[in-house]
């Protein structure tokens, strides 16, 4: 069984691991560390803080598998109705700089229907390889085929390390193919880097509602799988006539059955974008006074090419629908430019946004925490501030053109 | 019908406070709750067995003091809790532990509902629901907003995605992940307070479940933390005042070339 302790002729009493413990397990006695076992939950955070090798975390067994066979940076390219989500280009922007380090491929995985003329640009992202299952049970998103089929692929193929994006589908697909394939994965990376010697990933993420960063890495067990946040990476650079070679998977038609049935897929959206692809948000709190308040924020929206968000208040106010939520208890965005109009900045919203490049807040109370992280505050009354920047942006645009 | 609802518990974010001279988590005083999106699966599982009939089960895994995760769900209506508990989990990454809930789930056996939050507030990963379901081999929906149908055989949902929601028909048994607009958690009524206070949560050791030794905590989890640090805290910028018109047009001179 695994174990902690303390190596007394080693520890020097500097309390760092104090410090970095997670869970307040370790006190200083005689000027030497100790654990408190009740509190510990071998998270090793301790022993990756120490300086003098003074505390050993202990796992038993070693690696079940040949590393070795292991080859090869995979990225499952997500596509929704035949169209290949940003997302994926994102992340073969970042498999290329992996495969490079590593000095090995970078492979492609698409699955869908009729996506045979999409496999074949992906050369132009940077893919060396695509491997294509195409399959009409495959055409849009269902648990169980497109995990028996990217489990078949990694144990035929073996690659190393797995790139997905951290979406409503690969978060519910990755975690259950990790499970079947027995390896390690990661969520939400926001930094990914390579360990050449070990040829381990080392993929950053941050935990706590981003109070903390943790490094986290798969040492005994491939492939070492991550997903990996929307909007973080930069996107591959297209470069036009670059080929990938294509394999092009059939199976049996077993792997393709499904015991949960799609019965329609609903589009809502409409008029506004996406928040989590959007690369500016303009985002409406309590402070907006009201459901009709909030047209000005859409108007602002459209002229920016961004969309709308809420704080939960908001939401539950019924100003908007849940899916505009951002923070702890919606969705977590990381634009170039977030707009907070009439937002407080509790903690629980901040969680959601604060890894966002620019942010401006507008606020009446001149001490509201949103100010805080605002590259740019303005105190005063969002209902006339908002159209007034409208107007702005909107003749900056013109004079553009 | 029996249902299975598996929580969490977690940190009260409200109280994550930040040392201001060491950029650490200040953690003494911080109350420990359950996970704000386990809320929203403990209301839907009571409210399936309303309208079912059955028996809710909620199980956790963790330190002792989570029983009190436990009462508290008791108190909001569900009819048992089951604590596993065993120093044998510590350090148990997403892997080891959706193996160790399912052992649990296996050891409790009849169930046609599993119901998950979509994530915890500490780790924010959302894999553990979906890992419960692939050890266990069920289907699985993720993310779900909406019940419509519910029989003893088969469930149709709505399932949250980016654009809008899928509607999806499952059998059962099935583990959920539900999102917060799913439904409005009630209160704990006085009656469940009582029921809370006289109840004894089970609580289960890794000898229980009948679990490989080598698949628990932290020898049985693939990943291995290296690092900890704070990340740089973000520094409140300028502020602009003046008149709404020069304010705007200050703001988007400030802006140009970054945004537009």
């Amino acid at each position: 069984m695994a174990s902690i302790r303390i190596l007394l002729d080693k520890c020097t009493g500097c309390t760092l691991c104090v410090k970095a413990c997670p869970f307040g397990a370790i006190h200083m006695a005689d000027r030497k560390a100790v654990i408190d076992m009740a509190k510990c939950t071998l998270c090793g955070a301790c022993a990756a803080a120490c300086r003098f090798s003074a505390i050993e975390l202990k796992k038993a067994g070693g690696p079940k598998k040949d590393l070795s066979a292991y080859k090869d940076v995979w990225v499952f390219c997500e596509q929704k109705k035949g169209v290949i989500q940003s997302i994926s280009f994102e992340l073969l922007g970042e498999g290329r700089k992996l495969a490079d380090k590593l000095g090995v491929k970078l492979c492609a995985v698409l699955l869908g229907s009729g996506m045979g003329d999409a496999a074949g640009k992906l050369g132009e992202r940077g893919a060396d390889k695509v491997y294509l299952v195409d399959h009409p049970s495959l055409n849009s998103y269902q648990d169980d085929p497109y995990t028996e089929v990217l489990v078949k692929l990694a144990e035929e193929y073996r690659p190393e390390v797995i790139l997905c994006g951290a979406t409503t589908i690969g978060r519910s697909l990755v975690s259950r193919v990790a499970i079947k394939i027995d390896a390690g994965l990661t969520a939400d990376c926001t930094e990914l880097d390579i360990d050449l010697k070990e040829r381990l990933l080392l993929q950053t993420r941050p935990a706590f509602g981003g109070n903390i960063m943790a490094t986290i890495i798969t040492p005994n067990h491939r492939p070492q799988m991550a997903t990996v946040r929307h909007k973080v990476m930069n996107e591959a650079p297209l470069q036009s006539g670059r080929l990938a070679e294509i394999i092009s998977k059939a199976y049996p038609g077993e792997i393709f059955a499904s015991r949960t049935r799609l019965l329609n897929i609903v589009e809502e959206i409409g008029a506004t974008v996406n928040i989590s692809e959007a690369d500016a948000i303009v985002a409406g709190g309590r402070g907006m006074g009201g459901k009709e308040n909030f047209s000005m924020l859409e108007e602002l929206a459209r002229v920016l090419g961004g969309a709308v968000g809420a704080s939960r208040s908001a939401v539950d106010a019924d100003w908007i629908p849940y899916s505009h939520q951002v923070g702890q208890t919606g969705k977590t965005v990381v634009p170039k430019l977030y707009i907070a109009c009439g937002i407080s900045g509790q903690i629980q919203h901040l969680i959601g946004m604060q890894s966002s490049k620019i942010i401006v807040a507008i606020n009446k109370d001149p001490d509201a925490p949103i100010f805080k992280v605002a590259t740019y505050g303005i105190v005063g009354d969002a209902g006339e501030i908002v159209p007034a920047l409208t107007r702005e942006f909107q003749r900056a645009l013109k004079k553009r053109e | 019908m029996n249902i299975i609802v598996c929580i969490k518990q977690v940190p009260n974010t409200t109280d994550v406070r930040i040392d201001p001279v060491t950029n650490t988590l200040i953690r003494d005083g911080v109350e420990s709750v359950i996970n704000p999106f386990d809320n929203y699966a403990i209301e839907e599982a009571v409210r399936l067995k309303e309208r079912m009939g059955g028996k809710v089960t909620a199980l956790t895994m963790g330190p002792p003091q989570a029983e009190k995760a436990l009462r508290e769900a008791i108190g909001l209506g569900c009819d048992e809790g089951i604590l596993v508990s065993d120093r044998k989990f510590a350090g148990s990454d997403t892997w080891a532990t959706s193996y160790t809930l399912a052992c649990a789930i296996k050891k409790i056996g009849d169930f046609d509902v599993i119901l998950c939050g979509k994530q915890a507030s500490d780790g924010d990963t959302a894999q553990v629901g979906p890992g419960i379901s692939a050890h266990l081999d069920i289907p699985q929906v993720t993310y779900v907003k909406k019940i419509t149908e519910i029989s003893d055989k088969a469930a149709t949902v709505e399932r949250m995605t980016e654009e809008g929601y899928d509607v999806v028909e499952t059998p059962l048994p099935c583990l959920f992940t539900v999102v917060k607009e799913i439904n409005t958690p009630r209160m704990p009524s006085l009656k469940g307070m009582m029921r809370a206070k006289s109840a004894k949560p089970l609580i289960w050791t890794a000898g229980d479940l009948g679990a490989d030794p080598s698949a628990l905590g932290l020898d049985g989890s693939p990943t291995r933390v290296v690092k900890i640090f704070t990340p740089e805290a973000r520094k409140g910028g300028e502020m602009i005042s003046g008149p709404t018109a020069d304010v705007a047009r200050e703001l988007v001179e400030l802006l140009k070339g970054e945004v537009i």
